[in-house]
């Protein structure tokens, strides 16, 4: 069995098992908690709570904007990240194939250098975010094991999509198995530390939009 | 002379009890706290909406950061991957070292105004987190003794933080009601609505309660004070006492209801009116068999029915926003009702309403008395914005809030006066 048809075969299985059972597993732990019923009178319905909820998940992209002279560097080099992430993933022609293959849906490519670009711009913010995190008082106290694995479990696939782009240092089939192997890391990874947060952002948010509409207070 | 001893106090205190606080902070995660915990992804933004970390830029003030021992006995003792935190060691188990250290974190340098929670992108709820943080410090033993715990206690053993019974309150409304010309119903056997007070307004501003006598006897429904439950100020809340909290707020609730309460009204006084309007029924487990108002939505709510008149003054003035009335509470528009009614010329402050910043005594921060520096830091912010609003007197509806910006301007040679809205509207009781 080559590197390569091991990440596609037996290594993607594996990987694909342990995030769905590990997301799984995380978010029953949260839910399955005893619950305590919230027996305070409401300000607003059901339903409007609900759509709380949901414009909660919307609004808490962006900070208000008093406090965006605090924050603004940090959140805009975090949509950086972010958005240059989103463009690799569903604009690169590899990743269209993938996902016309699984889902039989696709769409237009975007050109291979444009992606270059955006994966280069992608991979300069998460340095930038790492030396912001190593450098600010608050963000090295907070910082834990999980978020330098994190950052480097989601630094690999970008780095090696790069290397992939190039075929420099290696032979495309190798380099196609790296970066497919650390994708699979990231899968593997994700349900154990903080990237879970692609699923957490959703309940979390919401939640709060939902139990602070009760009170009409602010979200 | 070197071998000078330790002050007693300290010889004899307690250490904090370990297993008191591992229990007290479990005792109460459900689904909601436990995906706050689960959601920090450690951005650090929380502490730019903390008014103690802007004025000292000292990143242990950093919100999150204050719940950290709460975050970790969850990891370690009930969180989905508990075996291998405690395999890797990820999460120390509590330590009275640790528990003591936190201590100034949990309490002095939170106001559990939510500022961290309005910015927080995961919409955590840190404020709320921090309260289930007290609960277990509480129950160890670290609640600040002065003046924090030692009020809570007393508070916990008479129903009121200074120890008020039913027989001094009742002399003292009816000598307020005398001094001030107001009848005052007291321990009436039926009526509509009941107010009750905070003991800052029985210590420091007795005023207030004629003043709510005067609204109420115009509005013209049956209403009484009660004796037998009137405090509602809920120190409990503040120090993490679960416990007390929930014997004064069950003291009030029956006093209220012996009397057919369709209306409890909560004082000038932010954290009472979180903890009756919010945490009470849910504390119990069912529904208050009345509904709960702070004053100013009473008096807003008056006016907007036109049950309540009041003369159009001439006077330019500010706001101070309580954080548990506006942001927290749902209550933020109530007093711009009362002020347009007035005919107020309203200039608002900066960040004004929701993302207000708190005065810096909230939480019970006002009542620890080595918390005074941070107290101070924290007014500054205000100060500097009230200045900048142009007007020469401040209203409140909190009179924590009040006796914290009066205390503030006095350590600054302020000037501006500090005004309860609560009295504004009882001055100007329209014939």
């Amino acid at each position: 069995m080559t590197l390569l048809s091991f990440a596609r075969g037996p290594a993607m299985q594996a990987a694909t098992l342990i995030l769905i059972a590990g997301m799984f597993w995380r978010l029953s732990a949260i839910v399955f908690l005893r619950r305590r019923v919230a027996h305070a009178a409401a300000r607003h319905p059901f339903g409007a709570r609900l759509l709380s909820g949901a414009v909660t998940i919307m609004s808490r992209s962006l900070p208000r904007r008093t406090f965006w002279p605090r924050v603004g560097e940090g959140v805009a080099l975090a949509y950086v990240f972010h958005i240059g992430l989103l463009i690799v993933l569903i604009g690169g022609a590899p990743h269209i194939l993938i996902i016309h293959e699984v889902f039989g849906v696709a769409w237009p490519d975007l050109p291979k250098g444009v992606i270059v670009v955006v994966s280069g711009v992608t991979m300069a913010s998460l340095i930038l975010l790492l030396v912001r995190r190593l450098t600010h008082p608050v963000l090295r106290l907070l910082s834990k094991p999980d978020d330098y694995i994190s950052w480097t479990i989601v630094l690999l696939p970008v780095a090696t999509g790069i290397l992939l782009s190039g075929e420099t240092v290696a032979s495309y089939g190798t380099l196609l198995a790296l970066h497919i192997l650390s994708i699979e890391a990231l899968m593997i990874w994700l349900p154990f530390g903080k990237l879970m947060h692609v699923a957490l952002v959703f309940a979390s948010r919401g939640m709060m939009g939902y139990n602070f509409s009760r009170k009409g207070a602010a979200t | 002379m070197n071998d000078i001893a330790p002050p007693l106090l300290k010889a004899v205190a307690p250490p904090p009890d370990i297993g008191k606080a591992l229990r007290g902070f479990v005792a109460d995660i459900g689904p909601t706290v436990a995906l706050s915990l689960e959601s920090c992804i450690h951005c650090g933004q929380c502490a730019e909406a903390c008014q103690f970390y802007v004025q000292t830029s000292d990143p242990r003030y950093t919100p999150i950061h204050k719940i950290e021992l709460f975050k970790q006995t969850y990891n370690r003792e009930m969180g989905p991957f508990s075996f291998g935190y405690k395999l890797l060691g990820m999460a120390p188990a509590l330590t009275v070292e640790t528990l003591t250290q936190w201590q100034d974190l949990v309490y002095d340098s939170c106001n559990m105004c939510g500022r961290c929670s309005l910015i927080c992108p995961m919409g955590i709820d840190i404020a709320d987190l921090v309260e289930q943080t007290r609960h277990g410090m509480y129950d160890a033993g670290l609640a600040p003794a002065d003046f924090l715990g030692a009020i809570a206690e007393k508070e916990h053993a008479t129903g009121s933080p200074f120890g008020l019974t039913s027989q001094t309150f009742r002399d003292l409304l009816y000598d307020i009601g005398t001094k001030h010309g107001v009848t005052m119903h007291v321990d009436e056997q039926k009526a509509e609505i009941v107010p009750t007070v905070s003991s800052i307004d029985v210590k420091t501003y007795p005023g207030s309660m004629a003043a709510i006598a005067k609204i109420l006897n115009h509005i013209g429904l049956p209403w009484t004070f009660r004796t037998d439950g009137f405090d509602a100020d809920n120190v409990s809340l503040t120090a993490g006492d679960r416990a007390g909290q929930a014997a004064i707020t069950q003291g009030i609730v029956n006093a209220a209801r012996a009397c057919g309460a369709k209306t409890l009204v909560m004082p000038e006084c932010g954290h009472s009116f979180t903890e009756m309007r919010w945490e009470a029924a849910n504390t119990f487990g069912k529904d208050l068999p009345f509904r709960v108002l702070q004053i100013t939505e009473l008096v807003a709510e008056a006016i907007t029915s036109g049950t309540l008149r009041v003369n159009k003054i001439k006077q330019t003035a500010t706001y101070h926003d309580a954080c548990q009335l506006s942001r927290r509470g749902g209550a933020t528009a109530a007093p711009r009702v009362i002020f347009s009614a007035l005919g107020v010329d309203l200039h608002e402050l900066e960040d004004a309403g929701d993302a207000n910043w708190c005065c810096g005594g909230g939480g019970g921060v006002a009542l620890i008395k080595r918390a005074q520096p941070l107290r101070n830091a924290a007014f500054a912010i205000k100060q500097k914005q009230i200045e900048q609003s142009g007007a020469a007197i401040v209203y409140t509806s909190c009179s924590g809030c009040r006796q914290t910006l009066e205390h503030g301007g006095k350590a600054a040679g302020w000037s501006t006066t500090v005004g309860s809205l609560l009295e504004l509207v009882a001055d100007n009781l329209a014939p």
